[in-house]
């Protein structure tokens, strides 16, 4: 039988194939980052709750702190100083999440209020401090390196181990040249995007995974992946013009915000009819911000977004109660 | 054979029948004390026809219905009226109930039973029905004859529903196993009763020993044995309905809107007996399992029989009792003592230990992760419900379709927070209920003090009417005659015949007279929904009320004879 607290549990275990290809091909600061947002997610859910005067320790056993801290520090650049990760977990617990009523009650998700936040307020860091894959780095960073980089100490500089993502550089790169110099960069590898490729793949598994255990279903990331799909085809199908669908899929959060953040039931939509316009609507804002915004990737703006609609959707897609004709709609005033 | 229709959602929990499958149905020893209610169906009580003191052969009807509203109970075995009075009964609301008291004599003497007579009507044979005290035995306790007569013309399809999907239950199943000529026969007394193109029994694949026996005795016979796979709630009506046929009953419709009639197994039994051998309801079967019964299994006792003495029966170990529930784990209720009667309705009796039954971890919030609604067997959003419901927002969760929850609680079961969903549905349904009926009575009211006001003023103005027309006859008369007017007048005055008060008065005591009446008459209404005790002495000051207006009105058309 499944509990809430089996649900996060089955969540967090699912997000270790991307984990560890995150960590295989970046480095210890994904480690770093996931290890402090989840230490600073159930603190500040611990300090929260007290002010609440709720149960702390049978709350925080619930797991889902731990998962909004998980998942803020999969989806953090790696090589983060340690105060913009904690300006981000803290706000996700305490004003997405704990200002809205606590789990169960947030509009938003919170991982991605946390996230949009600090992108928006530390837009430098948030978009210099991805790390290169390792075997890229000249000389490896080390996990000495990275705790100097997280706090500060130390005389590391982070411009050696840092560099532009597939997403980021071949759509500013398309701009002056065509498809086939672009990915001779060596970010992009053999295949898609050199350690992206099995970053996605490893998410993927996970999501897999989470729906063969009837955790998650197959709506939203159907309808978000293929929504994302039908966009870069349509608008995207001339590789020499726009990045093309492979990296859309395969470099950047896409697998990760798929699976794992657009499925958070709370602030995601109720029916299978209303995951399914959920999902694909993350999908084309997903496109849409990624090809004509200015940020490379848009998880984040795009599940926010889309957490806004969830109101409405709900109203609008309820299925056909068995025993009525159709289905009902809208709500009584 | 399998089927080609489905229904949404559903749940697999663990069936836990076998336990009590070991042996085969036995008989309960008849106990020295019966507990009889008079309700023990969908409706009211039935109105009592013995008395304390009397003493009552097996069978005999201890209660007479009304069609459409009650339905009679007969006394379980042979034996002397003790009491009539309030005790406990199983129901979910824990309330007592009016319940007649029997002190068996053990002779078991029956009573001189009427089969239905073969030249008997259609409707003549649903009265006998009524009569013997059929009700659904499946759970539910609808009134058969109502059911029956609820199809105006006769059904496309009957279905026997022997679906038996809850955990723990095995009363059908030991039913069909056992007895399948008479599940047959059953079926068979229902299917020329109510004249269906198709009978229809439907299984779940988990009792091949039923579906073996039910096919053998089904042989040669139309009746055909449906194998549905095992799934809750499949034995829902509606669902079993959709599983076997593939038509959804309407929403508040009833399965004769779609050409459907359907009966539990042991119901079509019942109605057999009922027509055939004129045998009243008086016992029933039932399962008692759960892990505190040494001696789990299927027992055929009397309506009445005391709880405790069943399971004392079954070999209760009170030392590892933990919940006793009526009814499966998913829809029954629980008992808080074993002090209480059998009832036409129990299917099954669970003596259940803390560790089948562990108390409910604390709830958590709902995190709106749709376990619930991929459970649900009737496509609603149960989380949404549950918003609605917690939220005191009764009618959003209305238009949400509340009224079409079955209650089934698959949804509770699939809950990862232990959120006791069901409740909160039955809870926002009460509060709903009872809205409706402050309303309907509130603009009931209304509309009787409108249609109050509306006579009192026609009264009034034809009082004017008249008394201006009389004025008129008056003056013409005094300017006309006025000398054979003053004669009159002095005849009028000295007439013998007309010595009483004048018209006047007397039109105003007919009006008192006829306001008393409509006192009464409301009063009287009242009285029946909320103070039934008060009913005849009401009765009696309405009847007076009555005579009294007769007389005014009377007094009054006799006056106008006069002039």
């Amino acid at each position: 039988m499944l509990t809430t607290q089996r649900i996060m549990l089955w969540v967090m275990a699912a997000t270790l194939p991307g984990l560890l290809a995150l960590i295989h091909f970046f480095g210890w600061g994904v480690l770093i980052n996931v290890l402090w947002c989840m230490g600073i997610a159930m603190a500040t859910e611990a300090l929260i709750l007290w002010i609440r005067a709720r149960p702390v320790q049978h709350t925080l056993m619930d797991g889902s702190a731990a998962l909004t801290g998980l998942l803020l520090g999969l989806s953090l650049p790696p090589l983060l100083p340690w105060w913009i990760a904690l300006v981000a977990t803290a706000s996700a617990i305490i004003l997405a999440k704990h200002l809205y009523g606590g789990l169960g009650s947030n509009l938003f998700n919170p991982a991605m209020v946390g996230y949009a936040l600090v992108l928006v307020s530390f837009p430098e860091a948030m978009s210099t401090r991805w790390a290169l894959p390792l075997s890229l780095q000249e000389t490896p960073l080390s996990l000495l390196d990275s705790l100097s980089v997280f706090t500060g100490l130390g005389s590391t500089s982070v411009d050696a181990f840092t560099g532009a993502t597939p997403l980021d550089d071949y759509k500013h790169a398309i701009d002056g040249a065509i498809a086939s110099q672009v990915t001779t960069a060596p970010i992009y590898g053999d295949r898609v995007a050199l350690g992206w490729e099995w970053v996605n793949l490893g998410f993927l598994a996970g999501g897999l995974l989470l729906i063969q255990r009837r955790i998650i279903t197959w709506h939203i990331p159907v309808s978000l992946l293929g929504a994302l799909t039908i966009m870069a085809l349509l608008f995207g199908y001339d590789p020499d013009q726009s990045v093309p669908l492979s990296l859309h899929l395969l470099a950047g959060g896409t697998m990760l915000g798929a699976f794992f953040i657009a499925t958070d039931p709370v602030s995601a939509a109720t029916s299978n009819r209303g995951k399914l316009w959920y999902g694909a609507g993350i999908g084309v804002l997903l496109y849409t911000i990624r090809a004509w915004g200015s940020y490379p990737d848009a998880v984040a703006f795009a599940v926010l977004l889309m957490n806004l609609a969830v109101p409405f959707l709900d109203y609008y897609t309820r299925p056909r109660t068995r025993g009525h004709k159709r289905a009902g709609r809208g709500v009584p005033s | 054979m399998g089927t080609q229709f489905d229904f949404p959602g559903g749940i697999h929990p663990p069936d836990n029948k076998l336990r009590s499958l070991q042996t085969p149905i036995r008989q309960a020893p008849l106990p020295d004390r019966l507990t009889v209610p008079l309700r023990q169906h969908r409706g009211d009580p039935g109105r009592v026809v013995v008395a304390v003191g009397d003493h009552v052969l097996t069978g005999q009807p201890l209660s007479e219905g009304q069609p459409g509203r009650s339905v009679p109970v007969h006394a379980p075995t042979s034996g002397t009226i003790t009491a009539i009075k309030s005790h406990e009964v199983p129901h979910a609301s824990g309330l007592e109930e009016t319940c007649i008291l029997i002190e068996a004599d053990g002779r078991d003497q029956w009573y001189k039973l009427a089969p239905c007579p073969d030249s008997a009507s259609t409707a003549e044979r649903y009265d006998h029905l009524h009569r013997t005290g059929v009700v659904g035995l499946g759970g539910a306790g609808f009134p058969t004859r109502d059911k029956l007569q609820s199809a105006e013309a006769a059904p496309d399809v009957l279905i026997l529903n022997g679906a038996e999907c809850e955990p723990y239950i095995t009363a059908d199943q030991a039913l069909m196993r056992e007895r399948p000529d008479s599940v047959v026969a059953g079926a068979l007394a229902l299917w020329r009763l109510v004249g269906a193109g198709r009978c229809l029994i439907g299984i779940e694949d988990n009792k091949p020993d039923a579906i073996e026996a039910l096919r053998q005795s089904a042989e040669g016979t139309s009746v055909e044995i449906r194998v549905v796979a095992t799934r809750y709630p499949s034995g829902g009506e509606r669902q079993l309905i959709q599983l076997l046929t593939g038509l959804e009953v309407p929403s508040g419709g009833l399965p004769a809107d779609v050409g459907v009639l359907c009966q539990n197994v042991a119901t079509a039994v019942a109605v057999d007996r009922s027509l055939r051998l004129g045998e009243p309801v008086i016992q029933r079967i039932t399962t008692l399992t759960g892990e505190a019964l040494a001696r789990p299994g299927n027992i055929e006792a009397r309506i009445g029989t005391p709880l405790d003495h069943l399971l004392f029966e079954a070999g209760l170990d009170p030392q590892r009792l933990h919940r006793l529930i009526m009814g499966g784990p998913l829809m029954g209720f629980d008992l808080t003592t074993t002090g209480l009667p059998l009832i036409k309705t129990a299917n099954c009796l669970i003596a259940g230990t803390a560790g089948e039954f562990p108390d409910p971890p604390v709830p958590q919030p709902c995190i709106r992760c749709g376990l619930c609604e991929q459970a649900c067997p009737v496509d609603l959003l149960p989380q949404q419900l549950y918003w609605f419901a917690s939220a005191g927002e009764h009618r959003k969760a209305e238009h949400f379709d509340l009224f079409d929850c079955i209650e089934c609680g698959a949804c509770d079961w699939v809950c990862p927070s232990h959120l006791p969903l069901t409740e909160y549905y039955r809870h926002s349904k009460g509060v709903l209920r009872q809205e409706q009926k402050e309303q309907a009575e509130a603009d009931h009211a209304r509309q009787r003090f409108e249609e109050r006001q509306a006579r009192l003023e026609r009264e009034q103005a034809e009082r004017e009417e008249r008394r201006r027309a009389r004025q008129q006859a008056r003056e013409q008369r005094h300017n006309v005659a006025p000398a054979e007017a003053s004669e009159a007048a002095t005849a009028a005055a000295t007439s013998p015949t007309a010595p009483g008060p004048d018209r006047e008065t007397l039109i105003q005591r007919r009006d008192q007279a006829r306001q008393k009446v409509e006192e009464a008459q409301a009063q009287l209404a009242e009285a029946r929904e909320q103070t039934p005790e008060a009913v005849p002495k009401l009765e009696r000051a309405l009847n007076k009320h009555q005579k009294r207006l007769d007389a005014a009105e009377k007094a009054l058309s006799d006056a106008q004879e006069d002039t």
